[in-house]
């Protein structure tokens, strides 16, 4: 069961009219190493990997739905009054033609997002490694995004969605040290 | 010195269509460095952990578009 609160994890401020900083943002959405994927790539393994670590699965795959709230906020904010015409010159014509103004999850160059991004190895080591490298690449696909967009307030944001994926991969590292542990070697905290 | 950033120096040849880049940087965050977290890492305070995406200082690790160096990014 989950609970939700009507609030987003970190304020989205947009101080720039850039329809086109959108089709960047929405990599993040329904990109292969984007929120969506993270957030059904860890709730859906956390079934088949060992009990000490179902817990962080369970935490992340949940922060990565409200990380995924925060990129649709700022897609909705930069996109909900351009113009048929702001869009098209925005590289947004396509999408356009589809959804008119409409979040949809695909990636920035419009691909829609389908399930082969994500894996379930049963392997408990094999998937962990997959979310290292999802954490990984989606810090990278912030740091590209970033040096994309000129709008300071917007990048405020994306610095804190980065942030936690290097904690996000930290803990996924720690796991793998939990697991590959020999018994009764190691002290908790 | 330890560095968050490392650089490499890609080959250039005189034949280059485009001015060669002969520098690139490349992001080491602190999670590949610590290992399993050790207990008793300073903190920062609520309000700041907040803001900074972070509790623990040493995996605070903030990211500005290089390209803008006069706000902070680390030049390429
Ligand atoms: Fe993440």
């Amino acid at each position: 069961m989950w609970i939700y609160e009507k609030k987003l994890q970190y304020p989205v401020r947009v101080s720039t009219c850039n329809p086109t900083l959108a089709k960047y943002l929405v990599e993040q959405y329904g990109g292969a190493d984007g929120e969506l994927s993270a957030a059904l790539r860890y709730l859906n393994q956390r079934y088949s990997i060992p009990d000490k670590v179902i817990g962080l699965l369970t935490d992340i795959g949940t922060e990565e739905f409200a990380h995924l709230e925060m990129i649709a906020t700022m897609i909705y904010k930069l996109t909900k009054d351009a113009t048929p015409e702001m869009m098209k010159a925005a590289g947004l014509g396509d999408h356009y033609a589809i959804h008119d103004n409409a979040l949809y999850y695909e990636n920035s160059s419009g691909v829609p997002w389908t399930a082969s991004y994500i894996q379930a190895k049963g392997d408990p080591i094999a998937d962990l490694y997959e979310d290292i490298a999802a954490e990984e690449k989606a810090r990278a696909t912030y740091q590209w995004i970033i040096n994309l967009s000129d709008d300071p307030d917007l990048n405020d944001g994306l610095r804190f969605l980065r942030e936690r994926e290097i904690i996000h991969s930290q803990r996924f590292l720690e796991a793998v040290e939990i697991l590959k542990d020999e018994q009764g070697k190691k002290k908790f905290f | 010195m330890f560095t968050l950033y490392k650089t490499w120096h890609p080959i250039a040849s005189p034949f280059d269509p485009c001015k060669p880049i002969v520098e690139k940087t490349f992001s080491t965050p602190p999670n590949l460095y610590i290992g399993f977290q050790p207990p008793n890492l300073p903190q920062f305070s609520p309000q700041e952990a907040l803001r900074a995406g972070t509790l623990w200082k040493a995996f605070y690790d903030p990211y500005y578009n290089p390209f803008e160096k006069a706000k902070g990014g680390i030049p390429r």
